[in-house]
C-alpha cells in the first residue's frame, strides 16, 4: 500500500463507521412508507451534512449519511482514455448485478463511477465492521484491478499488433 | 461486578423489551409481532405471540401494576392488551395520527400513556369509561420533526420528549379528570394540558435518541446524534435552566439512557456496550465501560499455528476470523431499561439491541 493511500482509507473508514450508526425510521412524510431518507430527501432535518474526502483530482469518495441510510460514491481513478473506458465497463457490470450485491446502487451519484446505499436493513442484518471492511476493500482492489486489466489489454494490444504486422516485414 | 445474564432470542432486530414487574415474563417487538417470553429457571422461552399490528412494532411497554401491555407500531396504530381466560385481548387505542407510531410510555400512574409519531405529535392517551375506549389528546405545539423517545416525570404529568429536530422539549400532559393536581416543581407551577416546560437544543444540535428524568423529576438528560450526553438542572419557570452539562465523547452516537441515582447515568448505543456518566451539576463526565471484556472475541487467544491458518483459508477463504466483536452485544444497542432499583439506585438494568440479545447486567 503507497504512503498517501493509507491515511486515505482510514479516513474513510472512521467516517463510514460514524456515519453507519443507522435507525429503522418511518417515513415522515408519506404515510406507512419507509424509504432510505438519503433518496428521497424529503425532510432536510433528516439528512447531515455531505463528506468529501479527496486524495487527489481523480480518487474521492462522496459519504452522504442520513437518519436510515447512508450513499457512498467512489470516483475510481481515471489517468487516461483507456481507464476510463476500463472503469466504465467494470462498473457497468458491477452494477447490473446489483441485486445480488444488496449494498450496491444501481446508478452512481453524478460525478462518481460506483455508488454504494446502505440501509439500516443492510447493518441489522449484517456485521457493520464488515461492511465496512468490504468497501475499505473495494476501494483497495479496484485500483489494482484496473491496472492490471489496463497492462492486460496493452500486451495484448502489442501481441495483436505484433502478429498482424508480422506478414509485413 | 456479576457477569451479565444473556438471553440470546433469536437473529432479528429487537426494537424495544419491556419485562413484567415479577421479571417473570419478557416482551419484545420483533417485526411485525410482539413476543412473550415466560422465564424457565434460567432462560427464557417463548409462550406467547401478540399479533395484530401490521407493520414493524416500534414499542413495547407493560404496565408494572395492571400488567397491561401496551405497543406500537409503524402502521400508525396502538393496541393495549390485557389478559384474559382466552388469551390476550387487543383494545385498539383512537391515536388519530397519520404517520408512524415511533414510542410509547406507560406513566407512573398507568392511568395514561403516551405515543410518540412521525406526525410531528405526541398522543396522550387515557382511557375513557362513558365510551370504554383508550381515548388520546394531542401535543403538538412547537415539534418539527418526529418524535424519537418519550420519558415519563415520576408525578405522571410532565412529559419529556426527544425529537429529530434537534430539541428535547418538557411538557405538561395534564388531563383534567385523570391526573392529580401536581405538587408545583422547578419545571413549573400552573401546568395546564401542552405547556411548555423546557425546551432544550445542545450545541451542535444532532437528533435526539433518548431521554431521560433523574429519580427525583428535578434534572433530564438526553443523548444526541453527537455522540454527547446533556444534563439539564431547570432553575424555575419561564427562567434559563440553572445548569446546562454538556458531556462529549469520542463514540459512536448513544440511543438510550437511564439514571441510577442523581449523580449517576447510564447510557449505551451504536458501540454495542453501555457506559457510565457521573456527576452533578458542577460538573459531569465520562466513567467508562460496565463491561470487561475478557471474553472470547476477536484478538483474543487463539490457536495461532500454521495448520489452523490454512485450515481456516481453505474452510472460509480467510485467514483469521474477525465476525465476532468483543462486547456482548454484537449490534447496536437500541433500549435500556431499570430492571431492578432501590430508591432510586439501580442494582440491576436490562439491555436489548438489533442482535436479538436481551441482556442484564448487574452493577
Amino acid at each position: 500500500m503507497s504512503q498517501s493511500l493509507r491515511p486515505y482509507l482510514q479516513c474513510v473508514r472512521a467516517s463510514l463507521t460514524a456515519a453507519l450508526a443507522l435507525s429503522d425510521f418511518a417515513s415522515q412524510t408519506s404515510e406507512r412508507h419507509n424509504v432510505p431518507e438519503i433518496e428521497a430527501q424529503s425532510s432536510p432535518e433528516l439528512l447531515l451534512n455531505p463528506l468529501t474526502i479527496s486524495r487527489n483530482e481523480n480518487e474521492k469518495v462522496l459519504i452522504e449519511p442520513s437518519v436510515n441510510s447512508v450513499r457512498l460514491s467512489i470516483r475510481i481513478k481515471q489517468s487516461d482514455e483507456i481507464e476510463h473506458i476500463l472503469v466504465h465497463k467494470f462498473t457497468r457490470f458491477l452494477t447490473q448485478r446489483a441485486e445480488s450485491f444488496f449494498i450496491l446502487r444501481r446508478k452512481p451519484v453524478k460525478g462518481y463511477d460506483i455508488s454504494f446505499l446502505v440501509c439500516n436493513a443492510h447493518t441489522e442484518a449484517m456485521l457493520k465492521h464488515k461492511l465496512v471492511d468490504f468497501i475499505i476493500q473495494f476501494m483497495e482492489e479496484v485500483d489494482k484491478e484496473i491496472s492490471e486489466m489496463k497492462l492486460f489489454l496493452n500486451a495484448r494490444a502489442r501481441f495483436v499488433a505484433e502478429s498482424f504486422l508480422t506478414p509485413f516485414d | 461486578m456479576a457477569s451479565p445474564e444473556i438471553h440470546h432470542l433469536f437473529h432479528n432486530p429487537i426494537a424495544d423489551h419491556s419485562f413484567s414487574p415479577d421479571k417473570g415474563t419478557l416482551a419484545v417487538a420483533r417485526d411485525n409481532n410482539v413476543e412473550l417470553y415466560g422465564k424457565e429457571g434460567n432462560k427464557f422461552s417463548l409462550t406467547d405471540e401478540l399479533k395484530g399490528h401490521e407493520k414493524t412494532v416500534t414499542g413495547v411497554d407493560i404496565a408494572p401494576n395492571s400488567g397491561r401491555i401496551v405497543t406500537c407500531s409503524q402502521d400508525r396504530n396502538a393496541y393495549v392488551w390485557e389478559r384474559t381466560e382466552s388469551g390476550w385481548k387487543p383494545t385498539l387505542v383512537l391515536l388519530r395520527i397519520n404517520r408512524a407510531a415511533t414510542f410509547v410510555r406507560w406513566s407512573p400512574s398507568e392511568q395514561k400513556f403516551a405515543v410518540g409519531s412521525g406526525a410531528r405529535v405526541i398522543a396522550v392517551c387515557y382511557f375513557e369509561e362513558e365510551n370504554d375506549w383508550w381515548i388520546s389528546k394531542h401535543l403538538k405545539k412547537p415539534i418539527r420533526s418526529t418524535i424519537t423517545t418519550l420519558a415519563w416525570h415520576p408525578n405522571s404529568v410532565l412529559l419529556a420528549a426527544g425529537s429529530t429536530d434537534s430539541h428535547a422539549r418538557v411538557f405538561s400532559s395534564y388531563i383534567k379528570g385523570i391526573d392529580t393536581r401536581p405538587e408545583p416543581s422547578a419545571w413549573g407551577e400552573r401546568l395546564p394540558f401542552n405547556t411548555i416546560c423546557g425546551e432544550f437544543l445542545n450545541d451542535s444540535a444532532g437528533w435526539i435518541h433518548g431521554v431521560s428524568f433523574s429519580p427525583s423529576g428535578n434534572a433530564l438528560a438526553f443523548t444526541g446524534h453527537d455522540s454527547s450526553v446533556t444534563v439539564v438542572y431547570p432553575s424555575a419557570p419561564e427562567q434559563p435552566p440553572r445548569a446546562m452539562l454538556n458531556i462529549t465523547t469520542r463514540y459512536l452516537p448513544l440511543n438510550s439512557l437511564i439514571w441510577n441515582g442523581e449523580n449517576e447515568i447510564i447510557a449505551a448505543g451504536h458501540d454495542c456496550e453501555p457506559y457510565r456518566f457521573q456527576g452533578d451539576e458542577s460538573g459531569w463526565q465520562l466513567a467508562g465501560t460496565i463491561e470487561n471484556k475478557t471474553g472470547a472475541g476477536a484478538g483474543s487467544v487463539r490457536e495461532e499455528s500454521a495448520l489452523n491458518m490454512f485450515r481456516q483459508m481453505d474452510l472460509k477463504g480467510q485467514s483469521q476470523v474477525d465476525t465476532q466483536l468483543k462486547t456482548v452485544h454484537q449490534n447496536t444497542i437500541s433500549t435500556v431499561r431499570i430492571y431492578e432499583e432501590t430508591n432510586g439506585n439501580v442494582n440491576k438494568f436490562s439491555t436489548s439491541g438489533v442482535d436479538g440479545r436481551v441482556v442484564i447486567w448487574t452493577i
